[in-house]
């Protein structure tokens, strides 16, 4: 007879593989070849002669680069060791990166993007030899006119900060063509996406930043006090990243269109709204989605990203070029659109995330993307619920009005009881094979975390991290200083974030390492 | 795991025994032996030692991390040991008698001792002694326990200036920023009028809540944050405006960046950028709007917010009466409007229709080409 399996501890006794494993450049030693091509033959050289001395003399090298010189093996070795040491979305549960949690993106979305019949296409050739991703294109502009209420959409930026940017140039093309130049003021608030407010400073706009008041969002008379005949635009997110569902909205797009701005939307996370909210609908002149965020394709720090923006017929005339059109027989770019912004990224957008959104959006058809948002929303306060229910935590701003799909709390009490911050919460989560999360900077709310559990977390899922967190209160109330010293079982422990400030502690490149570490000129 | 482990502190302890006499009895503050006095024998009970003293309990876990050094007897010492502190003495000199020249004295002799930062009880007249005796040398935190708190260096309450100085002895690291020490008249406040003045500015740590943990940067990170507000208001300038340069850290600094040394606690004139006169007072500010468009510059008090009312007299109602809010450019670090944790900036000029009329919403300038819009009340 054999034993009985034993169940595993509620709380997992994760370590993380530590390799103190090299950088590659470290890792090289002179002559080691990874692939040996066989000797160009005789005859072949005869006939070819001396490559090298066939290219511009400015396109060769007098010296030849840096490589590391490693063998096939070691090469494989030392990427896996450093995926080992690395926390990844398909590992843990990543409720913890509220505003922007990964949902689960199904497997076959990725096998259909290898497909050779994707992998082999190349963005030069002509349009006649592919039909098929301009097809998949074109449908999926008319699901985002569908999603979104909006009359045209560009498939272009390459994410979603790119989206905003792509919004912010179609704002300003659109105010010099109709002689409003002197509009130089972009108003947002504090808890939309921040790269409103940076992308509008990127384009030369002046920020004008709304607060909240006891609500969770701003007072209406506060955007009066903002707006004027300098206002180019109101970019907002809603519901913000306190979770919050401004309930206004409609009479903020109106103050600003009487005043003579436009709107345009951030649904960069579009997970609480979708199929129950349009953008179109609440009088918005533009919007835009995260592919990566919404709709199951990867994000911009896991592969490239991205993000559609969508227009009114006003603003149609200044998206990026080309659109995708269709004449009912075969579809074509347009690049005679004369007042467009131009290009936003090279080629026509990055074709294998918009296989994916399309396949993963048709898999769910229009009903599927709404139980997307309701399954996201109850999850969202069911994890509320197991939350509060451990000490030390708050929910600022008045509960009265519901939370959508995440939540910004407080750890103030447990901060100032204990003396342990949110961000030490963070060190330890670690240690469980988890993320954790607290704000964007500044930090508004003090103590913060963002929790969002999307909809491809379930309730089991959701239990195991709220284990988790009461775990590390109840260490936290019992030795502050164990929270102090975490983690324990992750690769590495602490990052010194101070040299995150100073570009003198940078570098990027391993030449630039060895530069200012003073080990070469 | 250098990040976690924080040098050996040493804090200094000052109460003042009488601070919050007369507040308990209707007697608008408590300085000056006549005033302690009348306030004793109408009963007044001195509660500042409580006041020190819970903040001081919040302290006594982390006793081995630092080295308390107090004021002898009812000025820290008597406290410190009721809570089972050992703290090293400073003695007074009359004992019995204590007055504010002990509380000079004493942080005096603290500064030379090498001390880290003073923790101190009392009201803003204990602020001004303080500062009277170690400037702008070493951090502070007040734990609120006078009549008159207008003055920027106290916390919110007892405890939480415990918790601020809990992260100052566990950190290896703080932010700081300048705090208001401000004053009231107290003469003329019985009488029933209210007469602030600025004294100038001393470091507090910045309330650790708002602030990630270990994103400290080596430089301040305000530093450039106060220079781009300046140069965002001096780009504005026009060349018919006279502009007021209220007292704060950044209007100082828009002097700087025009080419002369503002005033510190004062209000200097400035048209087409160049500086036309120091330290001026309420008439001459009505002489200038006489025959001029005039725009204040000022920034809101630390910890309260206050617009107007609090150390800036000579914006008196009568001069705010003739400046329309359009031409009140608000300037603030990001992070002082952050540390109102969602209260509103404050109006109180002493004059309910100017306080009304600034009221609802204003724009405060926190960056290059960067504002807010934020409520104000009075």
């Amino acid at each position: 007879m054999i034993e009985v399996i034993q169940p595993k501890p509620k709380l997992r006794r994760f370590h993380q593989a530590r390799w103190d494993e090299p950088i590659i450049f470290e890792l090289s030693q002179p002559g080691q070849r990874g692939v040996i091509p066989p000797a160009v033959e005789e005859g072949i050289k005869n006939r070819v002669g001396d490559v090298l001395q066939t290219l511009p003399k400015n396109l060769r090298r007098s010296i030849p680069p840096q490589l590391p010189e490693l063998s096939q093996i070691h090469v494989l070795r030392h990427y896996v060791r450093l995926s080992q040491e690395n926390l990844g979305v398909d590992l843990n549960i990543d409720v913890g990166q509220g505003t922007c949690t990964m949902k689960y993106s199904p497997k076959v979305n990725d096998q259909l993007s290898r497909s050779t019949k994707i992998q082999d296409l190349h963005p030069l050739q002509d349009e006649n030899s592919v039909q098929g991703i301009l097809e998949i294109m074109y449908r999926l502009e008319e699901i985002f006119k569908e999603i979104s209420g909006m009359d045209r959409f560009t498939l272009q930026p390459g994410a979603g900060s790119a989206a905003i940017y792509t919004n912010v140039a179609m704002i300003r093309a659109y105010h010099a063509y109709h002689g409003n130049s002197q509009r130089d003021e972009v108003i947002t608030t504090i808890f939309s996406h921040p790269s409103n407010a940076a992308c509008a400073k990127t384009a030369g706009y002046k920020v004008i930043t709304l607060y909240p008041d006891e609500n969770g969002y701003p007072d209406l008379d506060a955007l009066k006090e903002a707006v004027s005949e300098r206002t180019a635009a109101l970019l907002i997110t809603n519901p913000e990243d306190t979770g919050i569902f401004n309930p206004q909205i409609d009479q903020f797009v109106k103050v600003v269109h009487e005043a003579g701005g436009l709107c345009s939307y951030d649904q960069a996370n579009a997970n609480g709204i979708l199929g129950i909210t349009r953008a179109r609908d609440a009088g918005f002149d533009l919007c835009h989605f995260n592919l990566h965020k919404t709709f199951s394709t990867p994000h911009g720090c896991g592969g490239p990203a991205a993000g559609v923006c969508g227009v009114t017929n006003e603003l149609a005339p200044f998206l990026p070029v080309p659109t995708v059109e269709f004449d009912g027989k075969k579809y074509y770019f347009d690049y005679d659109r004369p007042l467009s912004i131009g290009k936003v990224r090279p080629f026509y957008g990055v074709a294998q995330n918009l296989l994916k959104a399309y396949a993963w959006i048709m898999s769910l058809g229009g009903d599927g993307l709404r139980e997307v948002a309701e399954i996201a929303v109850l999850n969202n306060n069911y994890l509320m619920k197991k939350i509060l229910e451990i000490p030390g935590v708050s929910i600022p701003y008045s509960l009265d009005n519901p939370r959508i799909e995440q939540i910004r709390y407080s750890w103030e009490q447990l901060s100032e009881d204990t003396g342990v911050h949110s961000e030490e919460i963070g060190y330890r989560a670690a240690d469980f094979g988890t993320h954790y999360w607290t704000s964007h900077h500044p930090y508004i709310v003090p103590e913060p975390m963002t929790l969002e559990p999307t909809e491809s977390y379930s309730k089991e899922d959701l239990d195991e991290y709220a284990a988790i967190i009461k775990n590390i209160v109840e260490e936290a109330y019992r030795d502050a200083d164990f929270i102090h010293g975490a983690p324990y079982n992750s690769t590495v422990h602490r990052i010194h974030q101070e040299s995150f400030d100073d570009p003198q502690s940078w570098a990027v490149t391993w030449r630039a390492y060895k530069r200012k570490s003073g080990q070469t000129k | 795991m250098d990040d976690v482990v924080s040098p050996f502190k040493k804090i200094g302890l000052i109460i003042n025994p009488v601070a919050g006499l007369g507040g308990r009895v209707g007697l608008k503050g408590s300085d000056g032996e006549q005033i302690q006095k009348q306030a004793l024998s109408l009963g007044a009970q001195p509660y500042a030692q409580d006041r020190a003293k819970e903040t001081l309990a919040l302290l006594f876990p982390f006793r081995d991390r630092f080295s308390l050094i107090s004021a002898a007897a009812t000025m820290g010492e008597f406290a410190a040991k009721e809570i089972g502190f050992e703290p090293e003495i400073i003695p007074l000199k009359s004992y019995p008698k204590t007055t504010a020249q002990d509380t000079i004295e004493v942080a005096q002799k603290m500064l030379l001792e090498g001390v880290d930062l003073i923790l101190f009880a009392g009201g803003d007249g204990t602020a001004r002694d303080i500062y009277q005796a170690i400037q702008n040398k070493i951090p502070v935190v007040g734990i609120p326990a006078g009549v008159k708190i207008f003055s920027a260096v106290f916390a919110y309450s007892p405890k939480s200036a415990g918790l601020l100085v809990r992260d100052f002895i566990t950190r290896n690291k703080m932010l700081f920023q300048e705090a208001e020490i401000i004053d009231l008249d107290e003469d003329s406040y019985r009488n029933g009028v209210i007469a602030t003045k600025l004294y100038g500015f001393m470091k507090i740590p910045f309330y650790p809540h708002l602030i990630q943990n270990q994103k400290i940067p080596s430089q301040e990170p305000d530093s450039y944050q106060i220079e781009a507000i300046a140069q965002s208001v001096i780009e504005d300038m026009d060349g018919e405006t006279i502009y007021a340069l209220g007292p704060g850290t950044i209007p100082n600094y828009i002097g700087k960046l025009l080419g002369f040394e503002k005033t510190l606690v004062g209000i200097d004139l400035v048209k087409n950028k160049a500086l036309i006169a120091k330290d001026v007072n309420e008439q001459k500010l009505l002489e200038v709007i006489k025959n001029n468009t005039l725009k204040i510059i000022i920034t809101p008090t630390g910890g309260q917010g206050f617009l107007f009312g609090r150390g800036n007299q000579p914006f008196s109602p009568r001069v705010l009466e003739k400046v329309s809010k359009k031409d009140i450019i608000v300037v603030s670090l990001i992070s002082k409007i952050n540390g109102l944790r969602g209260k509103p900036l404050r109006v109180d000029t002493g004059d309910a229709q100017i306080d009304q009329k600034l009221c609802g919403y204003i724009s405060v300038i926190t960056g290059y080409r960067d504002k807010i819009v934020y409520r104000v009340m009075s």
